[in-house]
Protein backbone atom coordinates (compact mmCIF):
# COMPACT_ATOMS: atom_id res chain seq x y z
CA UNK A 1 0.00 0.00 0.00
CA UNK A 2 1.03 3.58 -0.56
CA UNK A 3 1.22 5.88 2.43
CA UNK A 4 1.90 9.62 2.59
CA UNK A 5 4.05 11.37 5.18
CA UNK A 6 3.99 15.17 5.37
CA UNK A 7 7.53 16.49 5.49
CA UNK A 8 9.42 19.73 5.91
CA UNK A 9 12.37 18.26 4.00
CA UNK A 10 13.13 16.32 0.84
CA UNK A 11 13.86 12.71 1.76
CA UNK A 12 13.41 9.89 4.26
CA UNK A 13 15.90 11.53 6.66
CA UNK A 14 13.76 14.66 6.92
CA UNK A 15 11.34 15.62 9.67
CA UNK A 16 7.56 15.18 9.63
CA UNK A 17 5.85 18.50 8.85
CA UNK A 18 3.17 19.09 11.50
CA UNK A 19 0.95 20.84 8.92
CA UNK A 20 -1.14 18.81 6.52
CA UNK A 21 -2.60 21.13 3.86
CA UNK A 22 0.33 23.50 3.85
CA UNK A 23 3.07 20.94 4.39
CA UNK A 24 6.32 21.71 2.55
CA UNK A 25 6.13 18.41 0.66
CA UNK A 26 4.94 14.80 0.85
CA UNK A 27 6.78 11.54 0.78
CA UNK A 28 4.76 8.83 -0.92
CA UNK A 29 6.07 5.56 0.48
CA UNK A 30 5.28 2.12 -0.86
CA UNK A 31 5.14 -0.29 2.09
CA UNK A 32 5.62 -3.39 -0.11
CA UNK A 33 8.62 -2.29 -2.16
CA UNK A 34 10.10 0.27 0.20
CA UNK A 35 10.31 2.74 -2.71
CA UNK A 36 9.47 6.37 -2.08
CA UNK A 37 9.04 9.52 -4.06
CA UNK A 38 8.76 13.20 -3.16
CA UNK A 39 5.60 15.06 -4.08
CA UNK A 40 5.92 18.86 -4.07
CA UNK A 41 3.19 21.01 -2.53
CA UNK A 42 4.03 24.41 -4.01
CA UNK A 43 0.52 25.06 -5.35
CA UNK A 44 -1.42 24.26 -2.17
CA UNK A 45 1.23 25.89 0.03
CA UNK A 46 0.27 29.24 -1.50
CA UNK A 47 -3.49 28.66 -1.75
CA UNK A 48 -5.67 31.60 -0.66
CA UNK A 49 -7.77 29.18 1.38
CA UNK A 50 -8.80 25.53 1.34
CA UNK A 51 -5.24 24.18 1.17
CA UNK A 52 -6.21 21.08 3.15
CA UNK A 53 -9.08 20.30 0.77
CA UNK A 54 -6.90 20.47 -2.31
CA UNK A 55 -4.04 18.57 -0.68
CA UNK A 56 -6.45 15.80 0.28
CA UNK A 57 -7.76 15.68 -3.30
CA UNK A 58 -4.22 15.51 -4.66
CA UNK A 59 -3.31 12.62 -2.33
CA UNK A 60 -6.49 10.77 -3.30
CA UNK A 61 -5.41 11.06 -6.95
CA UNK A 62 -1.95 9.83 -5.99
CA UNK A 63 -3.63 6.68 -4.67
CA UNK A 64 -2.48 6.75 -1.08
CA UNK A 65 -4.32 4.72 1.57
CA UNK A 66 -2.99 6.46 4.69
CA UNK A 67 -1.63 9.85 5.73
CA UNK A 68 0.88 10.35 8.54
CA UNK A 69 0.97 13.96 9.73
CA UNK A 70 1.00 16.27 12.73
CA UNK A 71 -2.44 17.83 12.52
CA UNK A 72 -5.48 17.48 10.31
CA UNK A 73 -8.42 19.92 10.27
CA UNK A 74 -12.11 19.19 9.66
CA UNK A 75 -12.30 20.02 5.94
CA UNK A 76 -9.22 18.02 4.99
CA UNK A 77 -10.46 15.17 7.15
CA UNK A 78 -13.84 15.17 5.41
CA UNK A 79 -12.19 14.82 1.99
CA UNK A 80 -9.69 12.19 3.14
CA UNK A 81 -12.47 10.23 4.82
CA UNK A 82 -14.64 10.36 1.69
CA UNK A 83 -11.66 9.12 -0.31
CA UNK A 84 -11.20 6.22 2.11
CA UNK A 85 -7.81 7.47 3.29
CA UNK A 86 -6.94 6.76 6.91
CA UNK A 87 -5.48 9.69 8.88
CA UNK A 88 -2.75 9.20 11.50
CA UNK A 89 -2.39 12.56 13.21
CA UNK A 90 -0.11 13.46 16.11
CA UNK A 91 2.91 12.06 14.26
CA UNK A 92 6.22 13.87 14.80
CA UNK A 93 9.96 13.28 14.52
CA UNK A 94 11.73 11.75 11.55
CA UNK A 95 9.98 10.46 8.44
CA UNK A 96 11.76 7.05 8.57
CA UNK A 97 10.82 6.59 12.21
CA UNK A 98 7.20 7.45 11.43
CA UNK A 99 7.16 4.86 8.64
CA UNK A 100 8.65 2.22 10.96
CA UNK A 101 6.09 3.02 13.65
CA UNK A 102 3.33 2.68 11.06
CA UNK A 103 4.66 -0.63 9.74
CA UNK A 104 4.95 -1.99 13.29
CA UNK A 105 1.33 -1.08 13.97
CA UNK A 106 2.29 1.47 16.64
CA UNK A 107 0.09 4.25 15.21
CA UNK A 108 -3.66 4.36 15.46
CA UNK A 109 -5.96 5.95 12.93
CA UNK A 110 -7.77 9.14 13.96
CA UNK A 111 -11.56 9.06 14.15
CA UNK A 112 -11.83 12.74 13.25
CA UNK A 113 -9.95 16.00 12.87
CA UNK A 114 -7.61 16.83 15.74
CA UNK A 115 -7.68 20.63 15.27
CA UNK A 116 -10.31 23.24 14.46
CA UNK A 117 -10.59 24.75 11.01
CA UNK A 118 -9.09 28.18 10.45
CA UNK A 119 -12.52 29.73 10.19
CA UNK A 120 -13.90 28.48 13.50
CA UNK B 1 -21.16 60.19 -6.85
CA UNK B 2 -20.02 57.58 -4.35
CA UNK B 3 -17.51 58.61 -1.69
CA UNK B 4 -15.84 55.91 0.38
CA UNK B 5 -14.46 56.79 3.81
CA UNK B 6 -11.61 54.40 4.52
CA UNK B 7 -8.44 54.00 6.56
CA UNK B 8 -5.70 51.44 6.80
CA UNK B 9 -5.98 51.51 10.57
CA UNK B 10 -9.04 50.60 12.59
CA UNK B 11 -10.37 53.12 15.09
CA UNK B 12 -9.13 56.23 13.29
CA UNK B 13 -12.61 57.70 13.02
CA UNK B 14 -14.10 56.40 9.76
CA UNK B 15 -17.61 56.23 11.17
CA UNK B 16 -17.26 59.55 12.99
CA UNK B 17 -16.12 61.25 9.78
CA UNK B 18 -18.60 59.56 7.47
CA UNK B 19 -21.69 60.04 9.66
CA UNK B 20 -20.91 63.71 10.33
CA UNK B 21 -20.05 64.31 6.69
CA UNK B 22 -23.35 62.73 5.65
CA UNK B 23 -25.25 64.96 8.07
CA UNK B 24 -23.51 68.12 6.84
CA UNK B 25 -23.99 67.21 3.17
CA UNK B 26 -27.64 66.40 3.74
CA UNK B 27 -28.24 70.11 4.39
CA UNK B 28 -27.70 70.85 0.71
CA UNK B 29 -27.81 67.52 -1.13
CA UNK B 30 -29.80 64.31 -1.26
CA UNK B 31 -27.59 61.92 0.68
CA UNK B 32 -27.53 58.16 0.98
CA UNK B 33 -25.43 56.43 3.61
CA UNK B 34 -24.11 52.89 3.07
CA UNK B 35 -22.45 51.19 6.03
CA UNK B 36 -20.19 48.71 4.24
CA UNK B 37 -18.51 47.48 7.41
CA UNK B 38 -20.82 44.47 7.45
CA UNK B 39 -18.77 42.57 10.02
CA UNK B 40 -19.30 45.29 12.60
CA UNK B 41 -21.72 47.92 11.33
CA UNK B 42 -21.95 50.80 13.80
CA UNK B 43 -23.15 53.88 11.88
CA UNK B 44 -26.71 53.17 13.02
CA UNK B 45 -25.59 53.97 16.56
CA UNK B 46 -25.05 57.59 15.49
CA UNK B 47 -27.58 58.10 12.70
CA UNK B 48 -30.37 56.25 14.55
CA UNK B 49 -32.21 55.33 11.35
CA UNK B 50 -35.75 54.12 11.37
CA UNK B 51 -35.47 50.74 9.66
CA UNK B 52 -38.19 50.42 7.06
CA UNK B 53 -37.20 47.22 5.26
CA UNK B 54 -35.15 44.15 6.02
CA UNK B 55 -34.26 41.26 3.74
CA UNK B 56 -32.05 38.20 3.88
CA UNK B 57 -28.90 38.35 1.82
CA UNK B 58 -27.26 35.27 0.46
CA UNK B 59 -24.58 33.95 -1.79
CA UNK B 60 -25.17 31.43 -4.57
CA UNK B 61 -23.38 28.15 -3.89
CA UNK B 62 -23.14 24.99 -5.99
CA UNK B 63 -25.30 21.94 -5.49
CA UNK B 64 -24.02 18.92 -7.36
CA UNK B 65 -26.31 16.25 -8.77
CA UNK B 66 -24.19 13.17 -8.11
CA UNK B 67 -26.30 11.06 -10.46
CA UNK B 68 -25.08 13.20 -13.39
CA UNK B 69 -21.59 14.14 -12.12
CA UNK B 70 -18.80 12.18 -13.81
CA UNK B 71 -16.10 13.39 -11.36
CA UNK B 72 -14.23 15.01 -14.23
CA UNK B 73 -12.82 17.56 -11.79
CA UNK B 74 -13.26 20.63 -13.98
CA UNK B 75 -15.25 22.47 -11.28
CA UNK B 76 -12.63 21.82 -8.59
CA UNK B 77 -9.87 22.86 -10.98
CA UNK B 78 -11.71 26.09 -11.75
CA UNK B 79 -12.47 27.10 -8.16
CA UNK B 80 -9.90 29.71 -7.08
CA UNK B 81 -11.13 29.48 -3.51
CA UNK B 82 -10.68 25.69 -3.28
CA UNK B 83 -14.29 25.14 -2.22
CA UNK B 84 -14.68 21.91 -4.22
CA UNK B 85 -12.88 18.58 -3.90
CA UNK B 86 -13.37 16.07 -6.67
CA UNK B 87 -12.70 12.42 -5.84
CA UNK B 88 -13.04 9.31 -8.00
CA UNK B 89 -16.58 8.58 -6.89
CA UNK B 90 -17.85 11.78 -5.31
CA UNK B 91 -17.53 15.56 -5.49
CA UNK B 92 -17.58 17.45 -2.19
CA UNK B 93 -18.45 21.12 -1.82
CA UNK B 94 -17.53 23.48 1.02
CA UNK B 95 -20.16 26.18 0.92
CA UNK B 96 -18.53 28.28 3.65
CA UNK B 97 -15.53 28.84 1.35
CA UNK B 98 -17.58 29.67 -1.77
CA UNK B 99 -17.62 33.28 -3.00
CA UNK B 100 -20.56 32.60 -5.32
CA UNK B 101 -18.89 33.40 -8.63
CA UNK B 102 -20.83 30.67 -10.45
CA UNK B 103 -17.80 29.54 -12.43
CA UNK B 104 -18.15 25.88 -11.42
CA UNK B 105 -21.65 25.69 -12.89
CA UNK B 106 -20.38 27.30 -16.11
CA UNK B 107 -17.48 24.90 -16.64
CA UNK B 108 -19.41 21.73 -15.76
CA UNK B 109 -19.76 19.83 -19.07
CA UNK B 110 -22.56 17.65 -17.65
CA UNK B 111 -24.62 20.55 -16.27
CA UNK B 112 -24.64 18.69 -12.96
CA UNK B 113 -24.33 21.89 -10.91
CA UNK B 114 -27.22 24.10 -9.92
CA UNK B 115 -26.79 27.17 -7.75
CA UNK B 116 -28.71 27.48 -4.52
CA UNK B 117 -28.80 30.45 -2.19
CA UNK B 118 -27.04 30.21 1.15
CA UNK B 119 -27.96 32.98 3.62
CA UNK B 120 -24.95 34.96 4.93
CA UNK B 121 -26.60 38.00 6.50
CA UNK B 122 -29.29 40.65 6.27
CA UNK B 123 -29.59 44.03 4.62
CA UNK B 124 -31.57 46.72 6.41
CA UNK B 125 -32.74 49.96 4.82
CA UNK B 126 -34.16 52.96 6.58
CA UNK B 127 -34.22 56.69 6.97
CA UNK B 128 -32.33 59.02 9.29
CA UNK B 129 -33.72 62.54 8.99
CA UNK B 130 -33.02 63.46 5.39
CA UNK B 131 -30.48 60.66 4.94
CA UNK B 132 -31.35 57.37 3.30
CA UNK B 133 -29.66 54.61 5.23
CA UNK B 134 -28.53 51.10 4.23
CA UNK B 135 -26.37 48.62 6.10
CA UNK B 136 -25.52 44.95 5.95
CA UNK B 137 -25.12 42.65 8.91
CA UNK B 138 -23.02 39.56 8.32
CA UNK B 139 -24.12 36.47 10.21
CA UNK B 140 -21.92 35.58 13.17
CA UNK B 141 -19.25 33.03 12.26
CA UNK B 142 -19.42 33.88 8.57
CA UNK B 143 -15.94 34.29 7.04
CA UNK B 144 -16.76 35.81 3.67
CA UNK B 145 -18.10 39.36 3.71
CA UNK B 146 -17.49 40.69 0.20
CA UNK B 147 -20.68 39.27 -1.42
CA UNK B 148 -22.74 41.06 1.26
CA UNK B 149 -20.75 44.29 0.83
CA UNK B 150 -21.44 44.17 -2.91
CA UNK B 151 -25.15 43.82 -2.24
CA UNK B 152 -25.08 46.81 0.12
CA UNK B 153 -23.32 48.85 -2.59
CA UNK B 154 -25.92 47.57 -5.04
CA UNK B 155 -28.43 49.78 -3.16
CA UNK B 156 -26.51 52.95 -4.13
CA UNK B 157 -28.74 55.37 -6.03
CA UNK B 158 -27.27 57.33 -8.94
CA UNK B 159 -29.12 60.53 -8.03
CA UNK B 160 -27.70 60.68 -4.50
CA UNK B 161 -24.45 61.71 -2.91
CA UNK B 162 -23.52 58.31 -1.50
CA UNK B 163 -21.29 58.08 1.57
CA UNK B 164 -19.78 54.61 2.05
CA UNK B 165 -18.36 53.74 5.44
CA UNK B 166 -15.64 51.19 4.62
CA UNK B 167 -14.38 48.35 6.80
CA UNK B 168 -10.93 48.87 8.37
CA UNK B 169 -7.70 47.56 6.93
CA UNK B 170 -6.58 47.00 3.36
CA UNK B 171 -7.88 43.48 2.72
CA UNK B 172 -10.67 42.08 0.52
CA UNK B 173 -13.62 43.78 2.31
CA UNK B 174 -12.00 47.20 1.81
CA UNK B 175 -11.08 46.44 -1.79
CA UNK B 176 -14.69 45.33 -2.36
CA UNK B 177 -15.91 48.65 -0.95
CA UNK B 178 -13.42 50.90 -2.76
CA UNK B 179 -14.11 49.18 -6.09
CA UNK B 180 -17.64 50.52 -5.86
CA UNK B 181 -16.52 54.10 -5.09
CA UNK B 182 -15.74 57.14 -7.25
CA UNK B 183 -13.44 58.74 -4.72
CA UNK B 184 -12.11 58.09 -1.27
CA UNK B 185 -11.47 60.01 1.91
CA UNK B 186 -8.68 58.40 3.92
CA UNK B 187 -8.93 59.08 7.63
CA UNK B 188 -5.59 59.15 9.47
CA UNK B 189 -4.24 60.10 12.86
CA UNK B 190 -0.97 62.09 13.03
CA UNK B 191 0.94 59.32 14.79
CA UNK B 192 3.50 56.68 13.85
CA UNK B 193 0.78 54.01 13.68
CA UNK B 194 -1.49 56.35 11.77
CA UNK B 195 1.15 57.06 9.14
CA UNK B 196 2.15 53.41 8.83
CA UNK B 197 -1.39 52.32 8.04
CA UNK B 198 -2.10 55.37 5.86
CA UNK B 199 0.88 54.32 3.75
CA UNK B 200 -0.68 50.87 3.28
CA UNK B 201 -4.04 52.42 2.40
CA UNK B 202 -2.37 54.73 -0.13
CA UNK B 203 -0.71 51.76 -1.82
CA UNK B 204 -4.15 50.21 -2.23
CA UNK B 205 -5.71 53.45 -3.48
CA UNK B 206 -2.96 53.81 -6.11
CA UNK B 207 -3.52 50.23 -7.21
CA UNK B 208 -7.19 51.06 -7.75
CA UNK B 209 -6.41 54.47 -9.35
CA UNK B 210 -9.02 56.11 -7.12
CA UNK B 211 -9.03 59.89 -6.58
CA UNK B 212 -8.51 60.53 -2.88
CA UNK B 213 -7.68 62.97 -0.15
CA UNK B 214 -6.76 62.68 3.49
CA UNK B 215 -8.74 63.81 6.52
CA UNK B 216 -6.59 64.13 9.64
CA UNK B 217 -8.48 63.22 12.76
CA UNK B 218 -7.20 64.66 16.07
CA UNK B 219 -4.72 66.70 14.05
CA UNK B 220 -3.48 68.56 17.12
CA UNK B 221 -2.11 65.48 18.88
CA UNK B 222 0.95 63.52 17.70
CA UNK B 223 3.23 65.23 15.21
CA UNK B 224 3.42 66.44 11.62
CA UNK B 225 4.54 63.18 9.98
CA UNK B 226 1.19 62.58 8.23
CA UNK B 227 1.17 66.15 6.90
CA UNK B 228 4.73 65.74 5.61
CA UNK B 229 3.86 62.41 3.99
CA UNK B 230 0.88 63.98 2.19
CA UNK B 231 2.99 66.91 1.03
CA UNK B 232 5.79 64.67 -0.23
CA UNK B 233 3.33 62.48 -2.14
CA UNK B 234 1.04 65.22 -3.50
CA UNK B 235 -1.96 63.93 -1.58
CA UNK B 236 -4.47 66.68 -0.83
CA UNK B 237 -5.52 67.19 2.79
CA UNK B 238 -9.26 67.67 2.67
CA UNK B 239 -9.81 68.48 6.32
CA UNK B 240 -8.71 68.31 9.92
CA UNK B 241 -10.63 67.65 13.11
CA UNK B 242 -9.26 68.72 16.49
CA UNK B 243 -8.93 66.43 19.48
CA UNK B 244 -11.84 67.44 21.69
CA UNK B 245 -13.14 65.64 24.74
CA UNK B 246 -16.65 66.87 23.97
CA UNK B 247 -16.60 64.94 20.67
CA UNK B 248 -15.69 61.75 22.54
CA UNK B 249 -18.43 62.40 25.06
CA UNK B 250 -20.97 62.95 22.29
CA UNK B 251 -19.74 59.77 20.58
CA UNK B 252 -20.21 57.75 23.76
CA UNK B 253 -23.83 58.91 23.86
CA UNK B 254 -24.46 58.04 20.20
CA UNK B 255 -24.52 61.69 19.14
CA UNK B 256 -22.98 63.30 16.10
CA UNK B 257 -20.06 65.68 16.70
CA UNK B 258 -21.68 68.35 14.54
CA UNK B 259 -24.73 68.33 16.83
CA UNK B 260 -22.71 68.55 20.02
CA UNK B 261 -19.66 70.68 19.20
CA UNK B 262 -20.22 73.77 17.06
CA UNK B 263 -16.53 74.06 16.09
CA UNK B 264 -16.58 70.52 14.70
CA UNK B 265 -19.22 71.47 12.16
CA UNK B 266 -16.71 73.77 10.42
CA UNK B 267 -14.30 70.87 9.88
CA UNK B 268 -16.97 68.79 8.14
CA UNK B 269 -18.25 71.72 6.12
CA UNK B 270 -14.75 72.28 4.77
CA UNK B 271 -14.46 68.56 3.95
CA UNK B 272 -17.83 68.70 2.21
CA UNK B 273 -16.82 71.74 0.17
CA UNK B 274 -13.52 70.08 -0.83
CA UNK B 275 -15.51 67.09 -2.06
CA UNK B 276 -18.02 69.34 -3.85
CA UNK B 277 -15.21 71.36 -5.42
CA UNK B 278 -14.01 68.18 -7.13
CA UNK B 279 -17.21 68.35 -9.16
CA UNK B 280 -19.58 65.58 -10.04
CA UNK B 281 -21.72 65.82 -6.90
Amino acid sequence: MKICITTSGQDMDAQVDPRFGRAQAFIIFDTESGDWQLLANSVNLNAVQGAGIQTAQMLAKAGVSAVLTGHCGPKAFRVLDAAGIKVYSGVSGGVSEAVEAFKNGQLSAAGGPDVQGHWQ
Amino acid sequence: MKIAVASGKGGTGKTTISTNLARVLSGSHKVQYLDCDVEEPNAHLFLHPQITSRRDAGVLVPQIDESICTSCGKCAEFCYFNAIACLANTTITFHELCHGCGGCAMVCPERAITEIERPIGVIECGISGEIEFVHGRLNIGEAISVPLIRQVIGHARPDRVVIMDAPPGTACPVVGTLKGADKAVLVAEPTAFGLHDLTLAMDLIRELSLPCGVFINQFDIGDDRVERFCEANDIPIWGRLAHDRRIAEAYSRGMLAVDAVPEAAASFESLASELLRGGGL
